[in-house]
């Protein structure tokens, strides 16, 4: 299925500043790991240690969060859009 | 703690002529009208943070009328803070915030009341502060204050009209309505500290803060008409270089630790412990790296010694201002890391030397021993050698 993957803000520095990935996944799991194998710096940011997905990045197909669907066993459909929405922190901007 | 300077509260139940003509445009709507504006009068809202999102929402809510505004900030005013803090001006660089923002709010309408809390908001201070008040709006820069403020809020069964933002992108919601989900219920835990880009990556379009800021007042607003459909349960992203907005479902977390079914917190808890911060000591603490002294790196330079300055900036930055580095950006040290001689002496150097504390560790661990970090960056050059370098 071909699905488009969008990538926040700030994990662009991680995916050659791109804000979106086109690719061919038919599960949210598959959608991800194609998309670390093709930025590896991105996995650390998705991903724990443990190979758990992180607390503090959501991951939606469309408006739904994953969540509250299969997870990432989620089944995609052609022309889906995933979402990865990591929490940002800023209020006022500059925080180093 | 707080001090708070009670102001006149003029008859909440009735408006004078004074203000009906100040509210003539909110009064002729049927959607305001004098009982809309009137239940404004009688509102008390809380912004914790005067800084980016808190100058649009202070503005907005002390022109429209909100009869008391709570402000808790500790800060002072500073050069650049004004890009983007449109509640100072270049004659408040200095002044506390909140007396800028209090003597500019109390001009643009004296009809209201301004309560002022001078100090950062704690475990131990939030739910006094929080309690008096019926709606907060989190204007907040960090993620232990933003936990705190969601928790006090769950707890207190307070609205909380959330804003975020990080360079060109911005989130907005509303959290912590009876029966709506809570900021746990969106992000259970926050990024554990210096895996979420910061100083790389810092920096703000100046507009942004007040598109969201501005959102968020509108939906105060909404919440105190008790009008339209309000963003609990649903959170707006908006990006502004694509100038889109989007909108993703919210819903409330059942295993939340909050305000879930089966909720583990009762009670406020140590907020930076949770973010992993340890509060205080986070300035003092040693990165744990070799580092050098501006003036110790000058008294080298100046002997002629054989030093290689490596930059770890990224590009926009060098063309602020530079001690004529050699440019790696710290994401990019990785794969360039071949670029440099291990066999030479190495000082590594950022805006602050945190950055650069990481690229030490780094290269440290690739096997780089003659290896320093400058110690409060260029910065610190700028102070302590070289004013001419201009700070940023």
């Amino acid at each position: 299925m071909g699905v488009k993957v969008m990538i926040p803000t700030p994990l662009r520095q991680y995916a050659e500043k791109r804000e979106s990935v086109d690719l061919e996944a038919k599960t949210v799991a598959e959608a991800l790991s194609s998309l670390t194998s093709q930025f590896g710096e991105l996995k650390r940011h998705l991903y724990s240690d443990d190979g758990r997905l992180r607390s503090f990045v959501n991951v939606y197909v469309n408006d739904e969060d994953i969540r509250y669907l299969q997870k990432e066993k989620t089944a995609l459909q052609q022309g889906d859009t995933v979402s990865i929405v990591p929490s940002i922190a800023g209020g006022s901007g500059i925080t180093a | 703690m707080a001090t708070q300077v009670k102001e006149s509260s003029a008859n909440a139940a009735v408006l004078s002529k004074e203000e009906i003509l100040r509210y003539s445009r909110h009064l002729i709507m049927p959607e305001v009208g004098m009982e809309g504006q009137l239940k404004l009068k009688k509102a008390k809202v809380l912004l914790v943070g005067s800084g980016g999102l808190g100058a649009p929402l202070g503005l907005y809510l002390a022109a429209a009328g909100v009869g008391r505004l709570g402000i808790v900030d500790f800060d002072a005013v500073d050069f650049t803070n004004l890009q983007r803090q449109v509640t100072f001006v270049t004659s408040d660089v200095g002044r506390k915030k909140l007396d800028a923002a209090r003597e500019r709010l109390k001009n643009l309408n004296p009809e209201i009341q301004i309560d002022t809390y001078e100090t950062r908001l704690t475990s131990d201070n939030a739910l006094q502060i929080l309690r008096d008040y019926d709606i907060v709006a989190d204007g907040t820069d960090n993620f232990p204050t933003r936990y705190l403020v969601n928790d006090a809020c769950v707890l207190l069964g307070k609205p909380n009209v959330y804003g975020s933002i990080f360079r060109f992108e911005g989130q907005a919601s509303i959290f912590g309505f009876p029966g709506g989900p809570c900021y746990r219920c969106l992000y259970p835990e926050p990024p554990p500290p210096g895996l979420v880009p910061s100083c790389a990556e810092g920096g703000v379009l100046g507009v942004l803060p007040g598109i969201i800021g501005c959102i968020q007042a509108m939906e105060t607003l909404k919440l105190i008409l008790g009008s339209g459909d309000s963003l609990v349960g649903r959170l707006l992203l908006f990006d502004a270089m694509r100038m889109r907005f989007r909108e993703l479902k919210l819903r409330k977390n059942p295993e939340c630790p909050v305000c879930g079914e089966h909720r583990t917190i009762t009670k406020l808890i140590d907020y930076a412990e949770f973010c992993g911060i340890r509060g205080e000591e986070m300035e003092a603490k040693p990165l744990g790296v070799p580092e050098i002294t501006p003036k110790e790196l000058k008294a080298r330079l100046d002997r002629g010694d054989d030093l290689y300055i490596l930059d770890v900036r990224e590009p926009h930055e060098y063309q602020i201002c530079n001690l004529r580095g050699h440019l790696i950006p710290l994401g990019d040290l990785p794969r360039r890391v071949s670029e440099l001689d291990s066999s030479r002496e190495i000082v590594a150097h950022c805006r602050s030397g945190k950055r650069s504390a990481d690229a030490v560790q780094f290269l440290t661990d690739a096997g780089f021993h003659k290896i320093w970090n400058l110690k409060g960056g260029i910065l610190a050059w700028s102070d302590e050698v070289d004013p001419s370098v201009p700070k940023y």
